[in-house]
């Protein structure tokens, strides 16, 4: 399995120049709308507080929690299903598309069918899916990936969609006006909703006291997805399970706001039984997330409420686009989440980061995010995952580090090497630092050197 | 008070002019400092690489350096980050956790222990933009963080309105990373440089003369950009400013 | 071993010792005016709020906000609308609905939302396939905060519920804010008491 190479495509995203400035002030600003709303509420830091420790009991009592979820959920006519892994999770999803005949699905947002790879698997099994997200859309019909988690299309411009819908949805390519893209989005996906087999969301929330599960949105996709097939199946990883209804009101305060600056989403709806004439499919789905579950370090992950803040926040991420993470999860969180399910494949992403720390600060739910790439970093050192090239100089580093006369030797060549050593010898390929900054002056002395000569040898 | 003076390695070999100035002011405030002559690193590169069986012996060193002092204080937040916070790779005896506990950043060491406010000696008369390192700002929780909302305070800036002659200027985005990240800059060289691109011309638009910042890390970086640029802002650390440099 | 069996085992294998599940304190404000906190919030959102006078004919006021609907399909006995909801068969038949008329449950100030089962959608497609949805909310119905919210008696009876907080709206594309995305294109909340019992 090929390593993520986080740098490298970084790089191509750098190089566009009017979208990697357009996505770094749109995040930017998401984070200051959020900074804004917080601002508004005075118990926002007893919230966090409040949200991370009602988080970290669920999970660790998740067991009971999901039988309780289940129990109610089952005795209110929904139908609960446990998966595995993605691949049980996807084929689950199909036989109960196949039991019902369903050959068209409409779905909304949900990170669980993406982490899962569920399309293309229930796709070339015969099935039409339509992702009914705008911004899902538009990465379905451009064969992308989402690159956020909140804004699955964040990384493009309004002319990139114009091309994008052109090709596709039969819009006019060369017109980019906002309302017409979204309008024409609105008017080519209405039928389906209406002629769909079967409609799929996810969940934010799946609460254990009422058997019942929470969706968060604000294009009305969801809803419409929902209410109108006769047929609705709802993928919930485990870990979204939450003891009571009241929990809700706690992490519904934080989740929008964190998300996108407003106060709550359009749409907030709990869902508890099937309507009448209809069925209800659950799929509780674990894919690593048990094993997650018991990991020391990091099982704080799993708190997550899917809100984007640390995206939004991180400086790496605004500058290098979500894609370039290679993975479902991007940014903070995709950062320490990801390792786990291939610690070979993303070793490159806990060094996409300064450790700068923003993101455990917005963090609704108060996950120690820097701490824990932090840690990923030295569980990829000692599993040998770390580049031949770095592991060499660190290990020369330490070398020449844990020694004074070596340290002295090295500062006297570095010196010299930047007095006397031409400028194409010191720029060039080789030298990552030098490509877009200038190195610094040689002294003419180090500081010890000074400090021999004027304070003596005291 | 014994107070060890530790240097990093990159002031020691690229900017001693920050060191003397460290050094200098706290001799002004009558400060008993010494510079362990055998001191190289305090193992935050191999650290932060997750290299703890590299950063084991420099770490080893640096307790041997300075543990007959009462505080170290070094013109570093990263480095000030990595000793009270991961300094884990060797065991953790008695003498580790005292020179652990007693290593100071240099503003944290001036504004809580020294309790120092006024440099009457000091005249810095020119338009500053202030940049606190993320380890300082986060980590060693020396200003207020924007993401927490509440009041606004800062330990370095406290210190600045006690030169004549500063005037802050305000960065659209005061407490966002440079993009130094110790290897980062190497090994995420596009990121890096974009973000301290963009860090140097938000302090040029808003108006600085210089940046002045406790972390002389984040300078090399800025100030690397700032000359690729061409754009005209100088720089210096704080530990000059409060010891009376006037450009 | 099911594969329920297997994850609830690895589950309980994993899962950190015990922590405690704090209580949710309901951070309480003293609202003077909660219709004056709601219309503000909802207007952030991009509702729009009506507080006509007492004793108005809301299907006139209906009719006079939207004269261009052909159809309105009312769920209320306040407006009898063109397509009585409760002769609608299948959800899909909703589809040329202009304008829907709902009663609210309740109303929550801080937010602006409106709480809708499918007690008061009767069709809960009503609520989204509709271009544009009226609201009718009594005022005395408005409580303070999400918190206050979350302990309605309704989270644990309805099969369906959903907080409504102004049209549907997205921002997917450039930030450029389109209120009006998939579900309904405006929300306008009419502040209406409850009439009295109705004599049937």
């Amino acid at each position: 399995m090929k390593r993520v190479d986080h740098a490298e495509a970084s790089s191509r995203f750098i190089a566009a120049k009017e979208h990697v400035d357009f996505h770094d002030q749109r995040l930017w600003d998401l984070r200051q709308k959020r900074d804004r709303e917080a601002a508004l509420i005075p118990e926002w830091e007893d919230l966090r507080s409040l949200a991370s420790a009602i988080k970290e009991h669920a999970l660790s009592r998740l067991a009971d929690y999901l039988e309780e979820f289940e129990r109610n959920a089952t005795a209110n006519g929904m139908t609960v299903h446990w998966a595995r892994d993605a691949a049980e999770h996807n084929q689950i999803v199909h036989d109960i598309l196949a039991a019902h005949g369903a050959r068209t699905l409409v779905k909304s947002k949900s990170m669980l069918t993406d982490e899962c790879d569920m399309r293309p698997f229930l796709e070339s099994r015969g099935i039409e899916i339509i992702e009914t997200d705008l911004g899902e859309r538009i990465q379905q019909l451009d064969d992308e990936p989402p690159s956020h988690i909140v804004v699955p299309a964040v990384h493009k411009l309004r002319g990139d969609v114009a091309r994008v819908f052109g090709r596709t949805i039969g819009t006019d390519p060369a017109n980019s006006d906002v309302p017409y893209l979204a309008e024409s989005q609105r008017r080519h996906t209405r039928p389906y909703y209406l002629r769909a087999g079967a409609g799929m969301t996810g969940a934010n929330f799946a609460v254990a006291e009422t058997g019942s599960f929470v969706v968060c949105t604000n294009e009305g996709n969801a809803d419409l997805s929902a209410n109108l097939p006769k047929l609705h199946i709802a993928s919930i990883g485990i870990e979204k399970v939450i003891p009571r209804v009241e929990d809700v009101g706690v992490f519904v305060r934080l989740l929008s706001r964190s998300a996108l600056g407003s106060p709550i989403t359009q749409l907030t709806s709990h869902f508890r039984k099937p309507r009448p004439g209809t069925e209800l499919h659950v799929i509780l789905t674990d894919n690593g997330r048990s094993e997650r579950l018991g990991m020391a370090d990091f099982w704080y992950s799993l708190k997550c409420i899917r809100c984007g803040a640390c995206l939004n926040t991180c400086p790496v991420y605004r500058r290098s686009g979500g894609l370039s993470y290679g993975s479902t999860y991007s940014g903070p969180i995709g950062v320490i989440i990801d390792p786990a399910f291939n610690l070979r494949k993303y070793s490159s992403l806990p060094f996409a980061s300064t450790l700068n720390g923003s993101c455990t600060n917005v963090c609704p739910v108060k996950i120690n995010i820097h701490e824990q790439i932090y840690r990923w970093r030295q569980l990829i050192a000692e599993r040998n995952q770390l580049p031949m090239v770095k592991k060499e100089a660190m290990k020369m580093a330490g070398k020449v580090l844990s020694s004074p006369k070596l340290y002295r030797a090295a500062v006297q060549a570095a010196n010299a090497g930047l007095e006397y050593l031409p400028r194409f010898m010191i720029y060039n390929p080789l030298n990552a630092w030098g490509r877009q900054r200038e190195v610094p002056k040689a002294g003419r002395q180090s500081f010890r050197e000074w400090y021999l000569a004027n304070r003596g040898g005291k | 008070m014994k107070v060890g003076l530790f240097i990093p390695c990159y002031v020691d070999a690229f900017f001693p002019e920050v060191g003397v100035a460290t050094l200098e002011l706290l001799e002004r405030l009558n400060v008993d400092v010494r510079y362990p002559l055998n001191q190289t690193c305090c193992g935050q590169p191999m650290a932060n690489s997750g290299c703890e069986e590299d950063a084991a012996p420099v770490e080893k060193l640096f307790v041997k350096n300075f543990a007959s002092f009462d505080y170290v204080v070094t013109p570093s937040g990263s480095c000030t980050h990595h000793v009270r916070d991961h300094l884990t790779a060797i065991p953790q005896d008695p003498k580790v956790q005292k020179v652990r506990r007693s290593t100071f950043e240099l503003v944290e060491f001036l504004h809580d222990v020294l309790k120092v406010r006024e440099f009457p000696w000091a005249r810095f008369q020119h338009k500053v933009g202030l940049h606190i390192g993320c380890a300082t700002l986060r980590a060693l929780r020396s200003a207020s963080m924007s993401e927490l909302g509440g009041p606004s305070w800062s330990k370095p800036r406290t210190l600045l309105s006690g030169v004549e002659g500063v005037e802050f200027v305000n960065p659209a985005r005061p407490d966002e990373c440079c993009g130094f990240g110790g290897t980062f800059s190497v090994v995420e060289e596009p990121v890096s440089a974009k973000m301290g691109y963009d860090k140097v011309h938000d302090h040029a638009k808003a108006g600085a003369e210089y940046i002045v910042s406790p972390d002389m890390s984040c300078l090399m970086h800025q100030k690397g950009c700032a000359e690729r640029l061409g754009v005209k802002v100088k720089f210096i650390h704080i530990a000059q400013v409060l010891n009376g440099a006037r450009a | 071993m099911t594969s329920r069996d297997e994850i609830l085992a690895r589950v309980r294998r994993n899962q950190p010792a015990a922590r405690e599940l704090p209580a949710v304190p309901g951070f309480e404000q003293a609202l003077p005016s909660p219709s004056r906190t709601f219309k503000a919030s909802l207007e952030r959102m991009g509702g729009t709020f009506f507080e006509p006078p007492p004793g108005t004919d809301i299907e006139r006021l209906v009719r006079k906000t939207f004269p261009e609907a052909k159809v309105i399909c009312s769920a209320t006995v306040e407006v009898a609308g063109d397509r009585p909801i409760d002769l609608v068969r299948e959800p899909a038949a909703l589809e040329d609905v202009d304008v829907g008329v709902v009663r609210a449950r309740f109303g929550v100030a801080e937010t602006g939302s409106v709480w809708l089962s499918e007690a008061e959608l009767k069709i809960n497609a009503l609520g989204f396939l509709a271009q544009h949805l009226v609201v009718l909310l009594d005022p005395a119905d408005i409580v303070a905060n999400l918190h206050d919210a979350y302990r309605h008696r309704g989270f644990f009876e309805a099969g369906y519920a959903v907080f409504m907080t102004g049209p549907s709206a997205t921002a997917d594309i450039e930030g450029v804010l389109i209120r009006g995305a998939q579900g309904i294109r405006s929300l306008t909340v009419v502040a209406a008491p409850r009439a009295a019992a109705t004599l049937s």
